[in-house]
């Protein structure tokens, strides 16, 4: 089964959204592990919401769309891993060691696990 | 955490860092057998520890850890190897592993677990010997799941398990990755045992126990995890491709009824579009690491141009029926020569297709195999040779043991016999 793990950062910490080159090798070498074990089915990290970022806005039947940045949000959505593993106790481990890669660079995030919808759950 | 939830914790860590463990025990031990024992060990540790003090940051050096030290009690109660045990007994004198030990851990466990998978799947055991194995030891799975998959009752495969250990320690089978001289025929198992397991998942998909249909999940976990440790092995690559773009289509196999739905008549909208990619950049970096393309390789071309055609309409049946020629080449059977006939006839008419089917009726190895007439009957009712046509239909239905498809290959020997192309 499919899980989606994705990370929010705060988006009035810009520098959080500029990763130094340590962080980013610990995230690469987390990404290689991951892909390495064969779990890893896709990974990618997003701009924050001042960056060609947009939002259409559905309320009433009446259609509104904004551009970024999002000056309202403050935890935004900053990147996303898919994994194919057994079950969520294997995603939640994975999770964890995601977030250690956070926790190394001290840097405060929240992290959603979610079950990724598949053909079995919606069949029959 | 309490206890169900670090249970289920551990049960987690235990699949996705049981093969390193044990790789790197038999590193020391250079015992598989000895190594899994020595790594059950530290997984019971793990479970009378872990729910008083919580999960270490790393459980697999933890439980690595634990294994070499009850590696070394053992060689100590022994009394063999002296040397090695004093060696040993500097290197892990400390209480907790330090960080330098982590590294190294990190540095060799590559190299082991390459060694673990190749000793698992050595040629001197059978394909299902291998296959339990390597789930056991290499997927993390427990006997009882195993079992389970294989159809098989706990007991039965738990013998397997250990008469295939003990195998290995009779056949003094070492631990390593082979030579250049034999390494194309020891792949060659590897790779064998990777798509058995696929298979015995992918031909349960419809099943209700979702242990088998997990099945094909674990044989692309260890494809891909063989991805990352032989690189440079194009077949690696291939076999990869093959399975990623046939498990792409697990949605579409089955219709609401649960009945197998045939490739070309399958909703291409309920193919898996991530794993169809994958499976196609698998396939170019065999093609860039290949020579001659292999077995596999060339399978994985020919599910790549199913998997490319949008329609049933757009598939490339030219380009399938080479890929056909070339397989029939590089490993020639009847089966291979059917399926190039059907490709041939798409390609270039039914009358090309013919030719090529029609010598394989003296085939011994297709002599009850029902696609065979059943292949022979629609080239010729496409050719207008209803008498004959409704002949071949009359004995595939005879030679098939599926009644839903004995059904329909009498409908279309009656049609044929009536003078008329088959209607369905």
């Amino acid at each position: 089964m499919r899980f989606m793990i994705m990370h929010k950062l705060d988006e009035h910490r810009p520098e959080l959204w500029q990763p130094d080159p340590a962080f980013i090798a610990r995230m690469g070498a987390f990404m290689a592990e991951a892909n390495q074990a064969g779990v890893l089915l896709a990974g990618e990290g997003l701009r924050p919401s001042s960056v060609d970022a947009g939002r259409i806005t559905v309320a009433g039947g009446r259609t509104t769309v904004t551009d970024g940045p999002y000056a309202e949000t403050k935890e935004l959505i900053a990147g996303f891993a898919l994994v194919q593993v057994r079950d969520k106790a294997e995603a939640m481990h994975w999770a964890q060691r995601f977030v250690d890669v956070f926790v190394e660079a001290g840097i405060d995030v929240e992290v959603d696990v979610r079950r990724v919808t598949e053909w079995e759950d919606v069949a029959g | 955490m309490g206890v169900v939830e670090v249970n289920r914790t551990i049960d987690a860590v235990w699949r996705i860092e049981s093969g390193r463990v044990i790789a790197a025990l038999a590193g020391l031990v250079r015992d598989v057998g000895w190594a899994e024992e020595l790594a059950q060990d530290a997984l019971v540790a793990a479970l009378e520890q872990w729910p008083r003090v919580g999960v270490p940051a790393n459980p697999g050096a933890w439980l690595t850890t634990v294994g070499k030290r009850r590696a070394i009690d053992a060689l100590r109660r022994r009394q063999v190897q002296q040397r090695k045990v004093a060696e040993l007994g500097r290197n892990l004198g400390a209480e907790t592993f330090t960080p330098d030990f982590d590294a190294a851990f990190e540095e060799r466990i590559e190299d082991d677990l390459l060694r673990l998978i190749f000793t698992a799947c050595h040629p001197v055991l059978t394909p299902q010997a291998r296959a339990a194995l390597t789930l056991r030891m290499v997927g993390g799975l427990k006997t009882e799941e195993i079992a389970r998959a294989f159809l098989v009752p706990e007991a039965t495969m738990a013998q397997r398990i250990t008469r295939a250990k003990r195998t290995l320690t009779e056949a003094r089978v070492p631990f390593e990755v082979p030579d250049a001289a034999e390494r194309e025929n020891r792949l060659a198992s590897v790779l064998e045992v990777s798509y058995l397991i696929f298979n015995e998942g992918y031909a349960a998909t419809a099943g209700d126990d979702w242990l088998r249909p997990a099945l094909c999940e674990d044989a692309l976990r260890l494809v891909r995890i063989l991805q990352g440790l032989m690189p440079d092995e194009a077949e690696v690559h291939g076999l990869a491709a093959l399975l990623e773009i046939q498990a792409s289509r697990t949605g579409a196999r089955v219709d609401a009824d649960g009945e197998p739905v045939l490739l070309m008549e399958q909703d291409r909208r309920r193919w898996d579009q991530l794993l169809i990619r994958r499976g196609l950049a698998a396939l170019d970096r065999a093609r860039a690491a290949a020579g001659q393309a292999g077995p596999y390789t060339l399978q994985a071309e020919i599910a790549a141009c199913h998997a490319r055609a949008h329609t049933p309409e757009e598939t490339d049946w030219a380009r399938i029926a080479a890929n056909y020629a070339q397989l029939a080449r590089v490993a020639p059977s009847p089966v291979v020569e059917l399926n190039r006939a059907v490709a041939v006839s798409f390609a270039e008419g039914p009358a090309a297709g013919l030719t090529l089917a029609r010598p394989l009726a003296d085939e011994p190895a297709l002599a009850r195999y029902h696609l065979l007439p059943a292949v022979l009957g629609d080239l010729l009712a496409r050719l207008g040779r209803y008498a004959e046509a409704a002949a071949e239909f009359t004995r595939a239905a005879e030679l098939t043991g599926n009644l839903r498809e004995r059904t329909l290959l009498r409908d279309r020997a009656a049609d044929c016999a009536a003078g008329m192309p088959p209607s369905r």
